[in-house]
């Protein structure tokens, strides 16, 4: 029988675990971001170094499976004397595996940005960085929204991988009741259902977002 | 940290049986999901919304929630249903709808993308509506989302690498036992992530190819 006393029984521990994949995912795409603004604009730079870096960057951390490179966090960081707790390395790989996709995202914002607006921005006297936090990155931002909320909820799936290396989450919780319980079925299921609304409110919200820019422009 | 190459060559047997199967849940899994999203596909644009809307709800799904939970829903959940499925096929079925929901989206797109005039001047030529999708429509969309599908497809064969979890003796697996039998975690781990890179790097160029040589006439038309 489908045990849903099981399920009613379970959903709290569930959804206090879900505030971790969410707290995970986010924090994750947040380091990712500025780490992905960073290799976007050294792939677009003029430095022959910064362009190799960043090509070397996106390659690799969109070349090989996710799991592979927290496997590596996990088992080769202390290896080479660092000695971090599992969700600290976790989240640095979530991190610069999704800052590899933000920063492919960004390059088509970032091309899309007229020229004389840069131009004019450094003849009123902005700083490098200035042009890039002020101006680049909200245009390109703007431009790129629709892929950036895709690739937040492509991140709160692949938070689930995190259960492989005994980062307490969703995903590892459902587990340890699932084994414990023998009724996986019901369990992963709820899992799954709390991974689907997660993402469904993520997906509403950059709607919303992307409808008051549209607004903002429209104006 | 001492490093010692020896322990991959040692055990080449099993990381080359590792790989071929790594390979061969890919292709399968890709095929099959390949067939299950154009069928999805064609069903929701071509036929009521009785048949359309479970199977929306399918793809919202399987696009909305982690593969890795899909999987232990198959694996664990199965036999619930009377689904007593090995690892390796529960883990290609897994593969196969996981991708078939990303597919059918790549195949709808596709389908909208031929004009539909044409569509017309077909149904007033008295062809078929399937001979429509077979001889009209597919060839002409094939060449236009071409790239999508084989995003997509480099995208399944990281995904490969989850099935580890589930105990399938794919190459992740295979290695990572390796690494933690020997302890040499290093070697293992970052072979792992070699073979990897280097096998996504030359599918992603032959998809390249394989996009540029299809997309030739296009170019021809459009000069």
């Amino acid at each position: 029988m489908f045990d849903f006393n099981l399920i009613i029984k379970s959903l709290p521990m569930l959804l206090q675990a879900s505030v971790w994949t969410v707290i995970y995912s986010l924090s994750s795409v947040a380091i990712g971001f500025c780490i992905g603004t960073l290799m976007c604009a050294a792939g677009l730079s003029a430095s022959r170094l910064g362009r190799g870096v960043a090509a070397f960057y996106v390659s690799f951390f969109r070349g090989v499976p996710l799991l592979v490179q927290l496997l590596i966090s996990y088992y080769c960081l202390p290896l080479i004397g660092v000695n971090v707790p599992s969700s600290v390395a976790a989240v640095g790989t979530l991190a610069l595996c999704t800052g590899a996709y933000i920063a492919e995202i960004l390059r088509g914002g970032f091309l899309g940005i007229p020229h004389g607006l840069v131009e004019a921005a450094r003849m009123v006297g902005l700083s490098r960085a200035q042009i890039l936090t002020r101006i680049e990155v909200p245009l390109a931002v703007r431009f790129t929204l629709p892929s950036l909320v895709n690739e937040t909820t492509m991140m709160v799936k692949a938070s689930s991988l995190i259960s492989v290396v005994g980062v307490l989450e969703l995903t590892r919780l459902a587990q340890n009741i699932a084994t414990s319980t023998f009724q996986p079925l019901e369990i992963y299921l709820t899992a799954g259902a709390i991974y689907f609304v997660i993402n469904g409110v993520i997906t509403l919200a950059g709607r919303f977002a992307e409808s008051r820019f549209r607004l903002e422009t429209a104006r | 940290m001492s490093f010692n190459p020896a322990i991959l060559t040692d055990n080449w047997r099993e990381i080359l049986d590792g790989m071929v199967l790594t390979i061969l849940i890919w292709v399968a899994g890709t095929a099959i999901g390949l067939a299950i999203g154009l069928a999805v596909a064609v069903i929701q644009l071509f036929t009521n919304r009785w048949l359309a809307a479970p199977l929306a709800f399918y793809v919202a799904v399987m696009r909305g929630t982690p593969f890795l939970i899909q999987l232990f829903v198959i694996y664990y959940g199965g036999p619930f249903f009377g689904l007593d499925l090995t690892p390796m096929v529960a883990g290609t079925a897994g593969l196969a709808l996981y991708g078939g929901a990303y597919f059918s989206e790549i195949f709808r797109a596709g389908f909208l993308s031929v004009p539909p005039g044409q569509i017309e001047a077909a149904r007033m030529m008295g062809i078929g509506r399937l001979d429509i999708v077979r001889h009209v429509q597919l060839p002409q969309m094939l060449v236009i989302i071409l790239p999508a599908l084989a995003n997509m497809t480099v995208l399944l064969s990281k995904e490969t690498a989850v099935l580890s979890v589930i105990t399938v003796n794919e190459l992740t697996s295979v290695v990572q036992s390796i690494g933690s039998t020997t302890f040499a975690f290093a070697e293992t781990l970052l072979f792992l992530a070699l073979v990897y890179w280097a096998f996504l790097e030359i599918v992603t160029a032959a998809a390249r190819r394989l996009e540029k040589r299809v997309g030739r006439f296009m170019l021809r038309t459009q000069s």
